[in-house]
């Protein structure tokens, strides 16, 4: 089975919910039109990236009015976004949903917050406590976040978790110059996608935003990468666009037959080793930490439960 | 105000005040700024900007009135900051927060300053704390002005009176009201959409210029020092 989605490599207007979502339902119009099943937009791309003290006004819950147009919307073609979400008790995550027939199908919340350098986001946001695959109308498919990306083992568990496709959103602030041709960002991410597509054996679709923000540039560049290391397609650095790719189910198959590397994969030699190394590291503490049956696997969390 | 806290501070002989009026500047205004460096013994200079003024008002004859008071606070900044350099003292700033958050005040003119000690009070607070530190009432009571024209008042200017606005301020800054809540709090909506519109259009005139991100760290985004780095 071939499938035809789209990149929205869109320019939002940070802090501006009404215009975003007008954006938004202009791309997704298009995207139809164009046959596209899927459309993703970048890591909060209903938003804008430096949000500061905005997070709490822009904030949605998962049962608010824009969200339920956005549900409408998703009969007609699969939806995933980056947004700040709400819940209940009055945390904000970086969250992203896979919407599809109406249905939010999965929220995945970014686990890995950066806050070093130019990143403050953990002075906003909560971070997210799961990974995990999810099935839609193509098969596997997992939602990873911008840093998230940056842990390898993010993308080693959604693949041990039967994904076949990576949507990786992305703000990535385009920055360091001197070395090679690009910028060391796109650099960076350029290998990152090539290497986890190929090694995988997954689509690693990566859509990321253009225009900017306070003197800070996002770079654009969003790449559909096919299980052999190869780019499918490429939007263009710096500016918007809206790109159409067609991935093939065969594709992956046909990668994970002549390297099965996740057949291979000793799960419980990781898991043992990595438990090892949890119970041995000291940390601040002189003595190593106690066994303890119930420390792994880590009790899920009810909230990331959807 | 500020006088009184810096008297009281640093002590009256490592303050200088600066007097600099304009030919149509009020006789009141030079009065006060002379009455108070007596009563608090500190340093009183005055320096006429007329000269400076009025030969580049000669240069563009029809300056509108904002115009001609930006140039002049900026004119007073410059002065300032000369004498910073003579006097090895810093130049302290007098805009108060509700001032700031409304963007009533001179981008690199009467905003510029190295220390702000009064940034974070409302007028209305300051209007309180001057009485305590013994402020002359006279000065207390007199309608704020920046005294750029005859007949400037600030409230006569923004058109709202500083305890309406500081007290919307209030709840919209400090206890983050939405703007939903402020109108179910009793607050006019006109009025808060007005303010918040000014506030947030604002903004540039309370950050450092932008400066367009290339490297790997860029001044104060991810080359963050304090200021008393290393002291």
């Amino acid at each position: 089975m071939k499938h035809q989605i789209a990149l929205a490599q869109v320019y939002p207007k940070l802090g501006d919910l009404d215009a975003n979502f007008q954006m938004f339902r202009e791309k997704i119009r298009i995207a139809i039109n164009q046959k596209a099943e899927l459309i993703v937009f970048p890591e909060l791309g209903l938003t804008g990236y430096f949000l500061r003290d905005m997070v709490s006004s822009v904030a949605l819950k998962t049962r608010s009015k824009m969200f339920k147009e956005l549900l409408n919307l998703s009969q007609k073609i699969s939806i995933c976004f980056g947004f700040v979400e709400e819940t209940d008790s009055v945390e904000f995550f970086n969250s992203a949903a896979y919407l599809e027939k109406g249905e939010l199908v999965h929220l995945h919340r970014k686990v890995y917050l950066p806050t070093y350098g130019m990143f403050d986001e953990q002075r906003y946001f909560s971070c997210g406590k799961a990974i995990r695959s999810f099935q839609t109308r193509f098969g596997k498919i997992a939602i990873l976040i911008c840093e998230d990306l940056w842990h390898p083992t993010s993308v080693q568990i959604a693949v041990q978790d039967g994904a076949q496709w990576i949507l990786s959103l992305s703000s990535s602030p385009g920055r360091g110059v001197g070395k090679g041709d690009h910028l060391y960002s796109t650099q960076m991410w350029e290998a990152m996608n090539r290497f986890y597509a190929g090694l995988y054996g997954v689509y690693q679709v990566y859509v990321n935003r253009a225009g900017v923000e306070e003197g800070v540039n996002f770079w654009g560049g969003s790449e559909v990468i096919n299980p052999k290391g190869q780019v499918m397609a490429k939007a263009p650095y710096f500016e918007e666009d809206l790109l159409k790719v067609e991935l093939d189910e065969g594709e992956v198959r046909r990668s994970r037959v002549m390297s099965p590397l996740i057949r291979d994969e000793n799960l419980d030699l990781v898991i043992y080793e990595l438990t090892r190394i949890r119970n041995e590291s000291t940390g601040s503490q002189s003595k190593p930490r106690r066994k303890s049956s119930r420390s792994i696997p880590q009790r899920r969390n009810s909230k990331n439960r959807i | 105000m500020v006088a009184f806290l810096l008297a009281k501070a640093l002590g009256p002989s490592n303050v200088w005040a600066l007097s600099m009026p304009y030919s149509a500047s009020s006789a009141d205004s030079r009065e006060d700024a002379q009455k108070i460096s007596h009563i608090l013994g500190i340093q009183f200079l005055s320096i006429e900007i007329t000269p400076m003024i009025d030969s580049y008002f000669e240069l563009f004859p029809n300056l509108s009135n904002l115009r001609r008071g930006n140039k002049m606070a900026r004119e007073r900044m410059s002065i300032l900051y000369d004498h910073s350099h003579d006097l090895k003292a810093l130049v302290i700033g007098t805009s108060n927060k509700t001032e700031l958050l409304l963007g009533y005040g001179t981008q690199y003119g009467d905003m510029a300053s190295g220390i702000n000690p009064i940034g974070d009070l409302y007028k209305t607070q300051v209007w309180q704390l001057a009485e305590h530190l013994g402020v002359p009432e006279e000065v207390v009571k007199k309608s704020p002005s920046a005294d750029l024209w005859a007949g400037q008042t600030d409230e006569g200017e923004l058109g709202f009176t500083y305890r309406d606005v500081d007290r919307l301020l209030y709840y919209m800054v400090d206890e983050r009201y939405s703007l939903e809540e402020l109108k179910e709090a009793g607050f006019d909506p006109d009025f808060v959409a007005k303010i918040y519109k000014r506030m947030r259009d604002s903004q540039y005139k309370r950050r450092l210029p932008l400066i367009a991100k290339i490297s790997q760290r860029t001044i104060d985004r991810d080359f963050r020092y304090a200021r008393d780095w290393g002291k």
